[in-house]
């Protein structure tokens, strides 16, 4: 064994575990595996050291799932898809990754995706805490049309940062003529691997699956590149709060439709009310009435006037007497970028406008945010 | 002057009943780089074991305890514009705050510097 007390016997590991305690993770347990929330540098240099540079992430706990029409074209797989999934799959090009909710019969979310379409088939991955009931929903509506294929064996670790590029693109020399969102397949220090340019830090940057037996290898060769630092799942969500990118299980669940988490923009033209493709998956009654007359909470960003920071739970006033409720904080932390107290939450309508003042309680306490825009931070995005 | 330290890693620094409370070294290391630092009210009465103050990192807030009984007298001010100081020299200038103690046989309930060490 690696360790004299294992954190616990029925925590699952990543393909990167060895290298993660060789590099001096602090492990956690997270979404059922054991991951690295800290490397040494700790969170808040990670979390600079990202958004300066480049930082890499091991993200293997999350699913990748393939899904392949029988008919032999993408297009029927993507059709597929789009029974489960409010988004345009079909107007997805070749090369191409678009982000999709799973939804339930009340419009709530079960999950949220990156969906790629890869030429021959559907290149799907989903949270790590969702994986199984998203690979067996997925499966039971569309196996008569397709082939679901579950790679979770496969390891994704994420490059991201300014620097991505030039850390990636001498190992992986196609990387410099992608875009955001582009997904390719090619190599990578003589390893197949599958190469997309996104990420969910708001940087320019890439994410890279491979086989789970190559995994050490890619990671090794990447972390040889200068200016790259391992970072853990701490300095990830900071990094994606600051992006204003929701965290499944804390920012959207099955209680919150696309409308009310406002990412309406992931629904296409093609899906919404007039649209070509209008409706189709489950929910959709109510995801279009909300679209037609609105909702009873909004999610919203939230910057913190002072110091002090407001975390997910605080409930959120219109006073700062704490007389009116108006909703509550879905995720909260200290921006290091941003150099403030950030979040997101819901709110009643009336006070979801940009520049809106609203108090949070913490510690018996009402202290002041202002509903503001996100991103909280510009992103670096290559368009 | 003496100073105690506590299993959930405070100290506390005597003198007579006037006393200055922090987190040990080792504390801070496992916090990792603090944003945020704030204390209860001065004159606030709290029991041992009673939140008396708060550190929040990045990730989390975490509770202080008043190692013993007694009663707030003063926050280390100079943590409201950097709340780093108490990475910098936790059992030093970044001290949290100032009570004083109810009664100073409570501390020999509390732990030596080598019975914290032994931990």
């Amino acid at each position: 064994m690696d360790r004299a007390f294992p954190m616990s016997d029925s925590l699952q590991r990543t393909p990167l575990y060895d290298l993660n305690l060789e590099l001096g993770a602090k492990m956690v347990p997270f979404a059922g595996f054991e991951m690295p929330i800290q490397f040494p540098a700790g969170l808040m240099t990670e979390h600079l050291h990202t958004r300066e540079k480049a930082g890499l992430f091991d993200v293997s706990h999350m699913g990748q799932i393939r899904i392949a029409a029988k008919s032999g074209d993408v297009k029927d797989a993507a059709a597929a898809l789009e029974t489960l999934v409010p988004a345009d799959f079909v107007g997805l090009a070749a090369g191409r990754q678009r982000y999709g909710l799973l939804t339930n019969e009340k419009g709530g979310i079960l999950d949220d995706l990156m969906v790629a379409n890869m030429g021959k088939d559907l290149l799907v991955v989903v949270n790590a805490g969702c994986k199984v009931q998203d690979a067996d929903r997925i499966e039971k509506a569309l196996s008569d049309r397709c082939v679901v294929t579950r790679q979770f064996d496969r390891a994704l670790m994420a490059l991201q940062g300014p620097a991505a590029e030039a850390a990636l693109a001498p190992l992986c020399p196609a990387v410099k003529d992608m875009r955001f969102m582009d997904v390719i397949e090619t190599e990578l220090a003589g390893v197949p691997v599958t190469v997309s340019r996104s990420g969910y830090t708001g940087e320019d940057g890439f994410e890279i699956g491979c086989a789970g037996a190559d995994a050490e290898k890619v990671a090794r060769a990447i972390l040889a590149q200068p200016d790259v630092l391992p970072i853990g799942l701490g300095a990830r969500d900071s990094l994606r709060l600051e992006a204003g990118l929701c965290l499944y299980g804390n920012d959207i669940d099955v209680t919150t439709t696309p409308v009310e988490a406002s990412l309406g923009w992931a629904i296409q033209k093609a899906r919404r009310e007039g649209g070509v493709r209008e409706g189709g998956y489950p929910g959709a009654d109510v995801v279009l009435k909300q679209t037609r007359d609105g909702v009873a909470r909004k999610r919203v960003g939230l910057v913190a006037d002072g110091r002090a920071p407001v975390r997910a739970g605080a409930k959120l006033f219109a006073d700062a007497e704490g007389q009116k409720e108006i909703g509550v904080v879905t995720s909260g932390a200290f921006g290091p970028s941003v150099k403030a107290p950030v979040a997101m939450g819901y709110v009643t309508p009336e006070y979801a406008a940009v520049d809106t003042p609203v108090f949070a309680e913490l510690r018996g306490k009402y202290v002041p945010l202002h509903v503001r825009a996100m991103p909280f931070v510009a992103p670096g995005f290559k368009r | 002057m003496t100073t105690y330290y506590t299993k959930s890693h405070e100290w506390i620094r005597v003198d007579g009943d006037q006393a200055t409370v922090g987190i040990t070294a080792h504390a801070s290391e496992e916090l990792g780089e603090l944003v945020f630092v704030e204390a209860k009210d001065e004159g606030t009465e709290v029991a041992a074991g009673d939140a008396a103050a708060v550190v929040e990192s990045v990730k989390a807030a975490s509770d202080i305890y008043a190692p013993v009984a007694g009663t707030l007298a003063g926050f280390n001010d100079a943590l409201s514009d950097d709340p780093t100081l108490v990475g910098k020299d936790p059992e030093g200038e970044g001290w949290i705050f100032r009570m004083t103690v109810a009664n100073p046989d409570d501390l020999n309930g509390l732990l030596t510097a080598e019975q914290y060490k032994s931990l």
